[in-house]
C-alpha cells in the first residue's frame, strides 16, 4: 500500500513536471509528532495523544448520531418529520458534559505547563540570538560564541544538483549540547522576531528584539536533532535551520576545551597584520552571509536590497563602509554585524566587498582598524 | 393606496446601466454588488493560493523567489479575509436581513452605497501594492512589527487599504445594527428573528468593537515607519509584542466575524431540508452571544510562544478551552434538528451538512491548539494552516456557497442547475480534504508555515496538498458557471422555492421584486 502510493505520486510527478531537473528521492514521512528525547517532550506527546484521542471519540460519537439520522430520517424512505424543537434538559446535559471533559484536559495540561516554565537550576546556559537569517549561539559561562548558517548548497535549492538527505536542515556549525544536563536557553533576536524550534526537544520560543525569553530542556539521548525557524522573518525565513548536536557530558567537556583553544588562536590572529590575499580569501568565505540579500555577485535585489557592485558605500571612503557593516542601517534589513563577526572577519569581508564584483578600491582593511572602531 | 404607490415606483424607475450600480441605494442591488465583489476576490485570492501551492509542489525553488512567495502568502490572506469572506457575508446581510425582518430596505441606504463603493478603491490600492517598488507586503497578513517596519512603500499602501476596509466594515455594521433595531415588522420580536439575523447582529457589534483596534495598530505601525515614533521598536523603548497583543485583540473577534454569519446561514438551511424547526433556538442565540463574549478574552492564544508569564498562559488556555462549550452546543443543536426529520439532500443541504462536519474538525483541532504545552509544538506549523482552513474554507466559504445555492432562486427567479450544483459540491468537498487534511500531518511532523521550500520528508503530503489545491481551485470555476447560468435563465422558481420553508423571504415572489415589504407584514 505504501509502496504503491509513493510509486503513484512519483509517477504523477514524473508526468506532471518533466521540466523539473531533479525528482527528489522520497524520504520517510511522519504522521504524528516525532519521538521526543526530553522529559517535557514525553509529557507533551502523551498529552497530545490523549487529547487527540478524546477529540476523535467525540467526533465519532456526535457524527454517528448525525449519519444515522441522514441514513434513517430521510424523505425518500418516507420518514415523517417530528416537530419537537427544544429541550432544556438536553441543552444542560450537552453543556455540562463537554465542560467536565475540558476540566479533565486542563488538569494535566496545567501540570505540564508549570514544569515547562521552570527554568531554575540549569547547569549550562546558552544564549541564542536570531538574525536575518542565521542563529548565533553563545555559551555564556565559557566565552564561546559562533554563528550557525544553512550549509545546503545553492545548487541543491535551485535544482541544479541532487538534494542531500538533510536538505535545508543542515548547518555549518551545530549547537553542541550535553545530554542528561539541564540546559537553559536565553532567546532573543537582533532584527525581527524569530522562533527557535527543535521538535524532538519540544522547545519552541520566540526570539524578540529587545527582550530575552527563557526556556529549558534536558536531552536524554545523544544524537543530531534538527529544527527550523518558525516565525516569519523575511525572505530567507525558510532557510535558517536549527541543528543540535547532543553529546555525552564528557564529550561535551572535551568539545568545550577544544573550542576555547580555537577562540584564543583567533584572538592572536586578530593582532597580526594580514596580507591582501589572505583577507580576500577569508572575506570570500564570510561573504556568504551577505549574499543572502546582496546576491552572490553583489547584484542585490532591485528596490529591495541594494547592490554592492559599484555602490557608493563600497567604492567610497572605508570609514563609512565599516560604519554601515558594523552598525547597520536603521529601519532596513541591514543589521549591525559588529556583534556577530570578529574583527578579523569584518576586516576581511569589507576588503573583499571593496575589491570584488568590479569594485576596485584597492585598500586592505586590517583587524586592528576594526578594533579601533569598537 | 398600496397599488397606487407601487405604480408610482414603477414610473420613477431607477437609472439603468452602470449608473444603476454606482448610484444604487437598494439593498438588493448592493447585496448583489457585495456578492459579486466577493466572488471576484475569491478567484483572485485563490489564484494566489495556487502560486503558493505550485511552488510547494516540489522541494527546491522552481517558480517564484522566496520574497515573492512571502508576498503571495500575505496577499492571499488579506484578499480572502477582507475581500472574499467579509464582503461576502455583508452581501448576504444586505439581501436577506431586510427581507427576513419584513423591512423595505436597510435603515441607512446612502451609507450602504458608500460602504460598498469604498471597497473597490481599497482593493485597487491593496492589489496595486504588488507593483510598488520592491513588491507587495511580505510580512504576513498579521503585519508583525518589526518585520513590517522593514517593508517598502507597499506596506504603507496596505495600511491605507486596511483603513478603508475598516471604515467600510464599520459603516456596514452600523447599518445592520440600526436596521435590526428599527426596521422590524410589527410582531417580529427579537426572539422571533431568524438566526441569520441574530448572528449578524452580534457580528456587527464585534466589527464595531474591533475594527477600530486594527486601525489603531496599523496607524501606530505607520507612525513608527515614518514619523519617528517607537511603539514597537525596543531601541526607542517600544515593544514588538505589544503589536501582537493589539493585533490579536482585533484578530480573534475577527475570526468570529468570519464564522458567526456562517452559523446563521446553515441554521436557516438545515431546518428547511430536515422539514423540522431549528432545535434549541434560544440556546443557539445564547451560544452565539457566548462565543462573541469569549472572543474578546482569548486573543493571546495566538501568541503562546512570545514568552508570557505562566499565569497569563494559564488564563488564555482556560478561556480558549471554554469556547468549546457554546460551539459544541451549536453542533449538537444542528444534529438534533436533523434528528427524526424528513431529510432531502439538495445542494444547499449538502453544503450545510459538510460545514457541520468539517467545521467540527477545525473546531476540535482548535481545542488541541488551546492546550498551551501542546501548542508549543503546533504553533506556526502546517497544523495551524490546516486548522484555520477547516474553519475558514469549510466553515465560512462553504457556508456561503450553501447559502448562495439556497437563496439563488429567490434572487434570480430561476432554479440553479441541481446536477451541476451537486457536482460542484462533491468536487469542492473532496478536493478540500485532499488539500488540507495532509497538512495536519505536515505540521505535526515539523513543517513550519510560510516557508517557500521544505525538507525532503515533507514531500509526499505537499504533493498531495498541491494536487488537491489545483482541483479545488478549478472546481470553483464551476460555481461561477452555475451562478451565471442561473442568473441568465432556468426553470422558474416558485415563491416558496423549497418544500414549505420558514421565513418572510419566502412569502414574496421569486425573483424578489425590487422593493419588498413597503407595507410591513404582520408577524404572529
Amino acid at each position: 500500500m505504501l509502496m504503491s502510493r509513493s510509486k503513484l505520486s512519483a509517477a504523477i510527478i514524473g508526468l506532471a513536471v518533466p521540466w523539473l531537473p531533479v525528482v527528489p528521492a522520497m524520504a520517510d514521512y511522519g504522521l504524528n509528532l516525532p519521538p521526543p528525547v526530553s522529559p517535557i517532550g514525553d509529557e507533551i506527546l502523551s498529552l497530545h495523544n490523549l487529547i487527540m484521542l478524546i477529540c476523535l471519540i467525540i467526533f465519532v460519537v456526535v457524527f454517528s448520531f448525525m449519519f444515522y439520522s441522514i441514513y434513517a430520517h430521510r424523505k425518500s424512505k418516507g420518514h415523517k418529520a417530528a416537530q419537537f424543537s427544544h429541550s432544556t434538559r438536553l441543552e444542560i446535559v450537552w453543556s455540562v458534559i463537554p465542560f467536565v471533559i475540558l476540566v479533565g484536559m486542563a488538569i494535566p495540561s496545567t501540570a505540564t505547563l508549570i514544569r515547562m516554565e521552570d527554568t531554575s537550576q540549569a547547569d549550562v546556559t546558552v544564549k541564542i540570538t536570531g538574525y536575518q537569517w542565521k542563529w548565533r549561539y553563545e555559551y555564556l559561562d565559557h566565552g564561546i560564541a559562533f554563528n550557525s548558517n544553512l550549509s545546503t548548497p545553492r545548487d541543491q535549492i535551485e535544482n541544479r544538483s541532487a538534494k542531500g538527505d538533510n536538505y535545508l536542515l543542515e548547518v555549518d556549525r551545530p549547537l553542541v549540547l550535553p545530554t542528561d544536563t539541564k540546559v537553559r536557553f536565553l532567546i532573543t533576536a537582533n532584527d525581527v522576531i524569530h522562533s527557535w524550534w527543535v521538535p524532538e526537544l519540544a522547545v519552541k520560543k520566540d526570539g524578540i528584539p529587545g527582550f530575552i525569553n527563557e526556556i529549558w530542556t534536558l536531552i536524554k539521548k545523544p544524537g543530531i536533532y534538527r529544527g527550523q525557524c518558525t516565525e516569519l522573518c523575511g525572505k530567507d525565513h525558510g532557510f535558517m535551520p536549527v541543528v543540535v548536536d547532543a553529546r555525552s557530558p564528557e564529550d561535551f567537556q572535551a568539545w568545550l576545551a577544544a573550542n576555547k583553544q580555537e577562540a584564543a588562536a583567533d584572538a592572536s590572529a586578530a593582532m597580526a597584520e594580514w596580507s591582501m590575499d589572505d583577507l580576500m580569501a577569508k572575506g570570500k568565505e564570510i561573504y556568504g552571509a551577505c549574499a543572502a540579500c546582496h546576491g552572490a555577485q553583489g547584484e542585490g535585489v532591485p528596490n529591495v536590497f541594494p547592490p554592492i557592485a559599484g555602490s557608493a558605500v563600497a567604492t567610497g571612503p572605508v570609514a563609512q563602509h565599516l560604519e554601515v557593516v558594523m552598525n547597520g542601517r536603521d529601519g532596513t534589513a541591514m543589521q549591525a554585524f559588529k556583534g556577530q563577526l570578529s574583527d578579523t572577519e569584518i576586516a576581511a569581508v569589507v576588503t573583499y566587498q571593496r575589491n570584488s564584483f568590479g569594485n576596485s578600491a584597492g585598500d586592505a582593511v586590517q583587524p586592528a582598524d576594526v578594533k579601533a572602531l569598537r | 393606496m398600496a397599488t397606487a404607490e407601487a405604480a408610482h415606483h414603477e414610473e420613477h424607475h431607477h437609472p439603468s446601466g452602470i449608473m444603476r450600480w454606482i448610484t444604487t441605494t437598494n439593498h438588493k442591488d448592493i447585496g448583489t454588488l457585495y456578492l459579486s465583489f466577493s466572488l471576484m476576490m475569491f478567484m483572485v485570492g485563490g489564484a494566489m493560493a495556487l502560486v503558493i501551492r505550485a511552488e510547494l509542489f516540489q522541494p527546491g525553488l522552481q517558480i517564484v523567489d522566496p520574497h515573492f512567495f512571502n508576498q503571495m502568502t500575505t496577499m492571499h490572506a488579506l484578499v480572502m479575509i477582507f475581500g472574499a469572506i467579509m464582503p461576502g457575508f455583508v452581501g448576504f446581510a444586505n439581501w436577506m436581513i431586510p427581507m427576513m425582518i419584513g423591512a423595505p430596505d436597510m435603515a441607512l441606504p446612502r451609507l450602504n452605497n458608500w460602504s460598498f463603493w469604498i471597497l473597490p478603491f481599497a482593493f485597487t490600492m491593496l492589489l496595486g501594492s504588488l507593483f510598488a517598488p520592491g513588491g507587495g507586503p511580505a510580512s504576513g497578513w498579521t503585519l508583525y512589527a518589526p518585520l513590517s517596519i522593514q517593508g517598502g512603500m507597499s506596506v504603507d499602501m496596505t495600511i491605507l487599504a486596511v483603513h478603508m476596509m475598516g471604515i467600510s466594515s464599520v459603516l456596514g455594521a452600523i447599518n445592520i445594527v440600526v436596521t435590526v433595531f428599527n426596521m422590524r415588522a410589527p410582531g417580529m420580536t427579537l426572539m422571533k428573528m431568524p438566526l441569520f439575523v441574530w448572528t449578524w447582529l452580534i457580528t456587527a457589534y464585534l466589527l464595531i468593537a474591533v475594527m477600530p483596534v486594527l486601525a489603531g495598530a496599523v496607524t501606530m505601525l505607520l507612525t513608527d515607519r515614518h514619523f519617528g515614533t517607537a511603539f514597537f521598536d525596543p531601541a526607542g523603548g517600544g515593544d514588538p509584542v505589544m503589536f501582537q497583543h493589539i493585533f490579536w485583540f482585533f484578530g480573534h473577534p475577527e475570526v468570529y466575524v468570519m464564522i458567526l454569519p456562517a452559523f446563521g446561514i446553515i441554521s436557516e438551511i438545515i431546518p428547511t431540508f430536515a422539514r423540522k424547526p431549528l432545535f434549541g433556538y434560544a440556546s443557539m442565540v445564547l451560544a452565539v452571544a457566548g462565543i462573541a463574549f469569549l472572543s474578546f478574552i482569548v486573543w493571546a492564544h495566538h501568541m503562546f510562544t512570545v514568552g508570557m508569564p505562566l499565569i497569563g498562559e494559564l488564563f488564555f488556555m482556560y478561556a480558549t478551552m471554554l469556547i468549546a462549550v457554546p460551539t459544541g452546543v451549536k453542533v449538537f443543536n444542528w444534529v438534533a434538528t436533523m434528528w427524526r426529520g424528513s431529510m432531502t439532500f439538495e445542494t444547499p443541504m449538502l453544503f450545510a451538512i459538510s460545514v457541520v462536519v468539517l467545521f467540527t474538525i477545525g473546531g476540535l483541532s482548535g481545542l488541541m491548539l488551546a492546550i498551551t504545552p501542546a501548542d508549543f509544538q503546533y504553533h506556526d506549523t502546517y497544523f495551524v494552516v490546516a486548522h484555520f482552513h477547516y474553519v475558514l474554507f469549510s466553515g465560512a466559504a462553504m457556508a456561503m456557497m450553501g447559502g448562495a445555492y439556497y437563496w439563488l432562486p429567490k434572487w434570480t427567479g430561476h432554479m440553479y442547475d441541481e446536477k451541476l450544483g451537486k457536482l460542484h459540491f462533491w468536487l469542492t468537498a473532496i478536493f478540500f480534504n485532499i488539500t488540507f487534511f495532509p497538512q495536519h500531518f505536515l505540521g505535526l511532523a515539523g513543517m513550519p508555515r510560510r516557508i517557500p521550500d521544505y525538507a525532503l520528508q515533507f514531500t509526499e503530503f505537499n504533493v498531495m496538498s498541491s494536487i488537491g489545491a489545483f482541483g479545488l481551485g478549478f472546481s470553483q470555476l464551476l460555481l461561477v458557471y452555475v451562478v451565471v447560468k442561473c442568473v441568465r435563465g432556468g426553470e422558474k422558481a416558485s415563491a416558496e422555492v423549497w418544500d414549505n420553508p420558514k421565513g418572510l423571504e419566502w412569502t414574496v415572489p421569486s425573483p424578489a421584486p425590487y422593493h419588498t415589504f413597503e407595507t410591513p407584514p404582520q408577524v404572529r
